[in-house]
């Protein structure tokens, strides 16, 4: 674990791995519920940190860091979300030939996956999703699309994604869901959180 | 249903409505957007007796005009600009009572970029996540100002804050940003640090609500690549592959994978929010 500065009221915790995010993360937030950790403003998981800004003593919180004995994470303390999708996304032969499978195998492994909310960013509601090993791991595209529909299901890198709306995007597009990601009128507004587990369901195409 | 509301007149070239933002939804993904000129938007307030965090209007370099449908106590801060009532002149960084049908204009920038207007009772659209902040990068909150646009009005409440310091703001002539280095400075050679500090800068046309660009010397970096995606915070300076640094400014994404040379503390983020395109930035290490 290596915090690293920012600025007068923030730090940035560099950690080896995903899991140490997460584990960490969850620890983060069990700490504020329980008001055991100093005011923060926010507190947000990435790919290998987790920055905690609005603090008014981050050296003070390094110190105590040291001293933290963080529990692994297992699947149960999480909550859990079904999506159901279309796998009809204009780049689902792509993916089959990058895996070296038929397309109704790239269903079948996406769909047997159990994936987890890395960190959320890009929109309001977008979560990085992993979960796929190593092999199944897709470049992006290399010339963006200038719209991707909301509802997307999209592959890059070690992510799974899901357009919360309609924006530009350099994803590998498999298929659709009706599934809403982000409405601010609803509680919470973003089915996806930091730490969510989830799984992806095949529907009937619909044609 | 009150009636109290304003109508748009003149939208301006970009005229939003701000508050002090959402802070606290970063992990979703959701900006923090609010007021610019913060200092500006709370003084507004005060002048016109509402709470610091009631929403009111920034605009952008050309000011606004509203017609207000009852009586209304408004206050503009921030760029000083020529303000009238039905064409006839009234006094910037005061409270100036704009009768029912009037339309209150606030003009172009005398110098500085975005002024703020505040209304008695707040501008009450509907809020989103707790703020009624227009944020730019993901589209929460009111869209930017169009004429015959109508806001509603809250209920005023109470009288003006007793006399208040107004400073009469000069021309932002060189933009100062004083930094902390860090998380990412190691990104970058001696040479590229030196840079930052004594290149000279200006503020780059393509500034917006996301983040304040620079044109000046590429700061020359010790690694090249991208970062795995970090979360980025208000005032970080993000280095993007041209070497240019961007101060990240209420509306930036939460997370990125540019290196984050150094962060302005947001105590010192109002000028920023008033130096208009071409001004000399200077960056000096805070302490």
């Amino acid at each position: 674990m290596r915090p690293l500065p920012v600025g007068e009221h923030g730090l940035l915790i560099e950690l080896d791995d995903a899991a140490e995010v997460e584990a960490l993360h969850a620890e983060l937030l069990r700490r504020a519920a329980d008001g055991t950790l100093p005011p923060v403003r926010e507190i947000v998981p990435a790919a290998r940190t987790v920055l905690l800004d609005g603090l008014t003593d981050p050296r003070g919180l390094i110190a105590e860091l040291a001293a933290w004995d963080i529990p692994p994470l297992t699947a149960g303390d999480r909550p859990a979300v079904e999506i159901p999708v279309r796998y009809d996304g204009p780049d689902l032969a792509d993916v089959a030939a990058l895996w070296d499978v038929t397309p109704n195998e790239v269903v079948r492994l996406h769909s047997a996956t159990e994936f987890h909310v890395a960190f959320c960013g890009f929109a309001p509601g977008f979560g990085y999703l992993t979960g796929l090993p190593a092999p199944l791991h897709v470049p992006r595209r290399d010339t963006p699309r200038t719209k991707v529909p909301v509802g997307s299901v999209a592959l890059a890198g070690p992510y799974t994604g899901v357009y919360p709306r309609s924006s530009p995007g350099g994803w590998q597009l498999i298929g659709t869901t009706d599934t809403v990601l982000w409405d601010p009128r609803r509680e919470p507004a973003a089915l996806l959180a930091p730490g969510t587990r989830v799984r992806f369901v095949p529907q009937e195409t619909a044609r | 249903m009150t009636d109290r509301a304003l109508s748009v007149v003149r939208a301006g070239a970009l005229t939003t409505v701000q508050d002090l933002g959402r802070p606290g939804h970063a992990h979703l993904g959701v900006p923090r957007a609010g007021a610019l000129d913060e200092p500006a938007h709370r003084l507004a307030n005060r002048l016109v007796g509402n709470p610091e965090s009631a929403a009111g209007l920034e605009t952008t370099l050309t000011g606004c005009a509203v017609r207000v449908r009852t009586a209304t106590t408004v206050a503009v801060t921030g760029a000083p600009c020529p303000v009238t009532v039905d064409g006839r002149p009234a006094p910037w960084g005061a409270p100036v009572r704009v009768p029912a049908g009037a339309v209150l204009d606030a003009g172009p920038a005398t110098h500085g970029l975005r002024s703020h207007l505040a209304f008695a009772g707040g501008i009450v659209t509907e809020e989103v996540l707790g703020s009624r902040a227009a944020d730019l990068l993901s589209g929460l909150g009111p869209d930017p100002l169009t004429d015959g646009a109508v806001l509603p009005l809250g209920d005023p409440h109470g009288p003006p804050a007793t006399a208040d310091a107004v400073p009469y703001p000069g021309p932002v002539t060189e933009l100062l940003l004083p930094f902390l280095p860090g998380p990412r400075d190691a990104w970058f050679t001696a040479a590229g640090l030196r840079t930052l500090t004594t290149g000279r800068f200006r503020v780059s046309p393509a500034s917006n609500r996301i983040g304040l660009r620079t044109e000046g010397p590429p700061l020359e970096r010790a690694r090249s690549g991208e970062l795995p995606s970090e979360g980025m915070p208000l005032g970080a300076l993000q280095v993007p592959p041209d070497g240019l640094p961007v101060l990240f400014l209420h509306d930036h994404p939460t997370t990125g994978g540019y290196p984050v040379i150094g962060v302005v503390p947001e105590r010192y983020l109002a000028p920023a929010a008033q130096a208009a395109p071409g001004t000399p930035v200077r960056f000096v290490r805070a302490r």
